[in-house]
């Protein structure tokens, strides 16, 4: 991005070709009481090398040199500095939203493409051009599914992440929609039985999450076909995208709504994140989000438009689908020039680290007396153990030997009172595992 | 395109005509050549009730959103299916084939007070003229 200065003369050239003399003459249409006459608050210029000095200063207040087993939501991928590079280029960078179609081909083609990525992933026929995160997009999912059945009452796992179902709530508290929590299994999976006895027919959506946040596989045919049989749609959600290197798609959902910080985006200070929503042809029109399309132009040459723009508020005001409109575009560029380095071969090589990764780390913790697994149903990246004694406690120990310790689960499941929600990547080695392990023994031995 | 004389009009562009009991809603040549190219028709569900003056549904163009209002209230009895796949209909048969939804009206006698064809025809007029001077 580069900054333009404008020299006294410069300004006083384009003064003169509007016809005006000063600036104050210029802005003399905004009344006097409203006119800022003071400098803004704002500290002086820097010149170049006490720029520099400060954002050095800055940076060496970062922690370096700490192993993370901390998921829970936000997750630690290898990224490429290509994908850095490619965002940082300005056609991207600075662009703004592509309703000219004729000047902004780039970025549509880019959008186009990471929906094409996200419905490959996901089983789905469409994909939308993001949405802010992966809890916003669970919520918009509910609303869209309020929309398509008409019924106000949603059932939501309580292996939903927590701060999707926050979100979900605070949505729902003024607009009616009625939110009911379906708990989990000894396997740590959706209480199927809890779920058909609250199903009826004023159920407009079941929302899962798989892997759910205890990091278990969700059995997702059997939750819909459940769904479908009382007239409510299965709405998935997904905060590690990872998982679909290996899992199958979830094609059974009628609507995923997705995580992508996975996707190329490092886990600084919990985001920015990008969300998406992926769903069936058929219940386009109530999804909301940009859509970019891909079509001909007069002499026929491949070209991309946005499309569907009447569901959207800039047109369809109150009626919108959804009234943000904002999307994450460049987290989603981020999403797609990832996905594209890594490619199907290098996704699937990726999630198999993860999952082999996490289960070597499950084994050597499972050898420390007194440490157990939770929940017996098949795990990504992510599992539960139950430490002799509180989470915080061994996890404050981990901490002054440089590691980040696991999820405290009790600070969102009181009854998971011992509980640690362990994750586990590809960014994780062997050798960080066995530390891991060493640690949490030596904090479990320590005198109380 | 000529305004049938036993359909009623309203001035939101819609029309009904009541046959045994059971009025037809569309919306009129002139809506549909206002709005352009309708690509997709949104329509309640049988079952559904309108209530006179609410918006029960509406019509998507290449240009616009517009919402079709209820002229009468009633329980709708069927939508015109044949739109989903073909919404150019409304375009090329708006008083006829395109038609929205049959409705079995709760009180017949409000059509009467709507537009009759002459009324219409005189209303569209005048906007025409507005638009043109």
């Amino acid at each position: 991005m580069r900054y333009l200065p404008k020299s006294p003369a410069e300004r006083q050239e384009m003064l003169d070709a509007i016809g005006v003399k000063s600036v104050d003459e210029l802005f003399s249409t905004i009344p006097e009481a409203y006119r800022l006459k003071k400098p803004l608050n704002l500290p002086g210029p820097l010149s170049e090398p006490e720029i520099i000095e400060y954002f050095q200063a800055r940076a060496a207040e970062n922690s370096l040199g700490y192993t993370s087993f901390l998921g829970a939501g936000v997750y630690n991928h290898l990224r490429s500095v290509i994908t850095d590079t490619i965002l940082q280029r300005g056609e991207f960078l600075t662009s703004y939203t592509p309703y000219q179609a004729e000047i902004s081909q780039g970025t549509l083609q880019a959008i186009f493409e990471f929906q094409t990525l996200m419905c490959q992933l996901t089983g789905q026929d469409v994909a939308n051009a993001s949405m802010y995160d992966g809890s916003t997009a669970t919520t918009e999912a509910v609303l869209m599914a309020e929309r398509l059945t008409g019924k106000r009452r949603v059932l939501v796992a309580r292996s939903v992440h927590p701060e999707y179902r926050e979100v979900l709530k605070t949505y729902a508290k003024n607009s009616g929609l009625r939110v009911e929590e379906i708990g989990y299994t000894a396997a740590g999976s959706l209480d199927a039985k809890g779920l058909h006895s609250a199903l009826r027919d004023d159920v407009c959506a079941v929302v899962v999450q798989s892997p759910n946040f205890f990091g278990a596989m969700e059995s997702l045919g059997p939750l819909a076909e459940a769904a479908h049989a009382s007239g409510a749609l299965l709405v998935t959600a997904i905060a590690e995208g990872v998982s679909l290197g290996v899992m199958k798609p979830p094609a059974e959902a009628d609507i995923v709504a997705m995580e992508s910080q996975s996707f190329g985006l490092a886990p600084s200070y919990g985001g920015p994140f990008a969300g998406v929503i992926a769903s069936k042809d058929k219940f386009v029109r109530q999804m909301p989000g940009r859509l970019a399309g891909q079509t001909v132009d007069l002499d026929g040459r491949r070209g991309f438009v946005l499309t569907l723009a009447t569901r959207e508020q800039h047109i369809r005001r109150e009626k919108a689908t959804s009234n943000i409109c904002t999307n994450q575009a460049l987290c989603a560029l981020a999403a797609t020039v990832h996905l594209t380095l890594l490619g199907k071969e290098g996704l699937r090589e990726m999630a198999e680290q993860n999952l082999s990764k996490a289960h070597f780390a499950l084994a050597e913790l499972q050898k420390i007396l007194g440490v157990k697994r939770t929940f017996s149903a098949p795990f990504f990246n992510e599992f539960v153990v139950e430490f002799p004694r509180s989470v915080k406690m061994v996890n404050a120990e981990l901490l002054k030997e440089k590691i980040v310790g696991p999820f405290v689960l009790g600070s969102a499941y009181p009854e998971l009172t011992k509980h640690a929600l362990v994750c586990v990547t590809e960014t994780t080695t062997r050798a960080e595992i066995e530390r891991l392990v060493a640690a949490v023994k030596r904090a479990l031995e320590q005198p109380l | 395109m000529a305004y049938p004389t036993e359909y009623r009009y309203t001035k939101e562009h819609e029309w009904i005509v009541v046959k045994d009991g059971i009025a037809t809603i569309g919306i009129t040549d002139y809506a549909q050549h206002e709005l352009g190219d309708v690509v997709f028709v949104e329509m309640p569900a049988a079952g559904a009730k309108l209530t006179t003056g609410k918006t029960f549904g509406s019509v998507e163009s290449v240009k616009a959103v517009s919402e079709i209002y209820a002229p009468a209230s009633g329980d709708v009895v069927e939508a015109n299916a044949a739109l989903n796949d073909k919404p150019e209909t409304l375009n090329n048969d708006p008083h006829g084939a395109g038609w929205l939804v049959k409705v079995k009206l709760s009180n017949p006698a409000e059509v009467n007070s709507l537009l009759d064809a002459a009324a219409y025809e005189a209303f569209i007029a005048e906007k025409q003229k507005e638009a043109s001077s």
